[in-house]
């Protein structure tokens, strides 16, 4: 039995990354799905929020990510501005980071083409600008200012939707997609705390438990953030809200059964090591 | 063969080549990771170039479009010079005008911003009355303020963790460790996640065009 515990425990890497791989194909190609339910947590926070807006309210949202987060923030993306170009908000969007000006310009398009939505009348993509949380600072004194001309090079006085909007004062939420910095530190540092502007949005799955004391609220006052979609799942949350499964619930099955392999991995791996009487230590003292 | 399903079986073959590490260090894999760098400093560089250089400081300085030359933009222009001198050893002494502009402005900006934000606005939301929020309130409210307390005391070093401290100190690392827990498996289904999503390009984008690329 320690022979054969001892054998599970020296098993070749390259086994449990074939089994990882299957954990994720099989779902994937097999289509399963798996029910999700979706209770009151910061996404739901963040959905009833933006449900709740008027029609007609006006929406930052910011692209602060880049083609190597885009499996986590791009299905949020999507869903988000379903949601709020089919409840009749507008949408200003910007980056902070360089590639995420084309990555929004891609949903945006995208999911304006399926709800027939004008670009310069419901939406309009302000593209990249360097500065991070001197950007967001000037944004509270002139968006013209730091924002003269759109992605397409079309100047600001030209752009309908934006003749009455001047600061960042002007907006009824601030939306941030974020997967590093800058990105949500910078939106609650300044947007909301310093400027009292309603900020939610969401980040991956990495950064996402240090964001969560943002969501802390005291009676009677406004939270730092109004709702957070962490990872994969806080994506396929929100898909499930508005009714309009996309690839974060299709890949949640996925995500959910190579969840249950790496625990069932874990388990394997302390038995063996305290079954064969935890005689692999290096020099350090280290496992 | 259109220039997209060209830019799909590129992304595809790079993808194929940098897993198969997994298998073992290949000239596949160098190959796809020294492309990547290569490309990523090319692509930096332009970007710098044309989206930030240009439109932040030149179009300023020589007056784009129907504005007016502003000769004020010639000193950052010349601190970013001094900034280059790191590589001359003799004047590398004057890089250090810039980049103490950079830190004490970065600093400035940050510490009031930063200590509001991250500092007092947690202290304050962890000073929270104990009751009115029925029972699930009450123990989600002693969890946090126990937690605090707790994680404090485990890095206050003025007296031994001993008795009533040590009691303390050890529940404050015990909830230290189910946060390094949670932050751990919030980091697993982002690896996971990325997994995911190459998948899906793969199988859903890649393998479609497959029989078109070969005539079947």
């Amino acid at each position: 039995m320690k022979k054969l515990l001892e054998r599970i425990g020296n098993v070749d890497r390259r086994v449990i990354f074939v089994l990882m791989a299957l954990a994720v194909i099989v779902p994937l190609a097999l289509k399963l799905t798996m029910e999700m339910p979706v209770g009151e947590g910061p996404s739901y926070e963040l959905y009833e929020y933006i449900d709740q807006l008027p029609a007609d309210s006006r929406v930052l949202m910011s692209f602060d990510y880049d083609p190597s987060t885009k499996p986590e923030l791009q299905p949020m993306a999507r869903a988000l501005v379903a949601h709020m170009l089919g409840s009749d908000l507008n949408i200003v969007a910007m980056a902070l980071w360089p590639q995420g000006a084309t990555l929004g310009q891609e949903i945006l398009s995208g999911v304006s083409d399926s709800l027939g939505a004008e670009q310069y009348e419901d939406w309009v993509n302000m593209g990249y600008k360097t500065g991070g949380q001197v950007l967001i600072v000037r944004l509270g004194t002139s968006i013209e200012a730091a924002f003269p001309t759109d992605l397409e090079n079309v100047p600001y006085g030209e752009i309908p939707m934006l003749s009455d909007v001047s600061t960042l004062r002007d907006f009824d939420l601030v939306v941030t997609l974020s997967a590093g910095d800058p990105g949500i530190p910078a939106w609650v540092m300044i947007a909301s705390d310093r400027f009292g502007v309603p900020v939610g949005g969401g980040c991956t799955a990495v950064s996402a438990p240090q964001f969560y004391p943002y969501l802390q609220q005291r009676d009677g006052e406004r939270p730092q953030m109004e709702g957070l979609l962490g990872g994969l799942r806080g994506a396929a949350d929100y898909e499930t809200l508005i009714e309009r499964p996309g690839l974060a619930a299709a890949g949640m099955s996925a995500q959910s059964i190579a969840h249950l392999v790496i625990m069932v991995f874990i388990v394997i791996g302390n038995i063996t090591f305290f079954a064969t009487g935890r005689k692999k230590r290096t020099k350090g003292g280290g496992r | 063969m259109t220039i997209e399903i060209l830019g799909i079986w590129a992304g595809a073959l790079l993808t194929l080549c940098l897993y198969s590490f997994l298998y073992r260090d290949n000239p596949f894999y160098r190959f796809a990771e020294h492309l990547f760098v290569g490309m990523s400093a090319g692509y930096w560089a332009v970007y710098t170039i044309f989206y930030v250089l240009k439109p932040n400081w030149w179009d300023r300085l020589v007056g784009a479009g129907d504005a007016d030359p502003n000769l004020l933009w010639i000193i950052p222009g010349v601190l970013a010079m001094l900034m280059l001198l790191r590589v001359v050893p003799k004047l590398a002494v004057y890089s250090r005008l810039p980049l103490a502009l950079i830190v004490g402005g970065g600093a400035g900006l940050q510490l009031v911003t930063f200590f509001q934000t991250n500092g007092l606005k947690q202290v304050e939301n962890t000073i929270i009355p104990l009751t009115g929020g029925g029972t699930v309130g009450l123990v989600n409210n002693l969890i946090l303020v126990a937690g605090v307390v707790c994680g404090l005391v485990y890095f206050f070093f003025s007296k031994a963790h001993k008795g009533f401290t040590g009691g303390m100190a050890s529940t404050g690392i015990t909830i230290l460790m189910v946060a390094f827990g949670a932050s751990f498996g919030y980091t697993v289904m982002a690896r996971i996640s990325l997994l995911i999503g190459q998948t899906q390009f793969l199988l859903f984008e890649w393998l479609p065009t497959i029989p078109r690329v070969l005539g079947l």
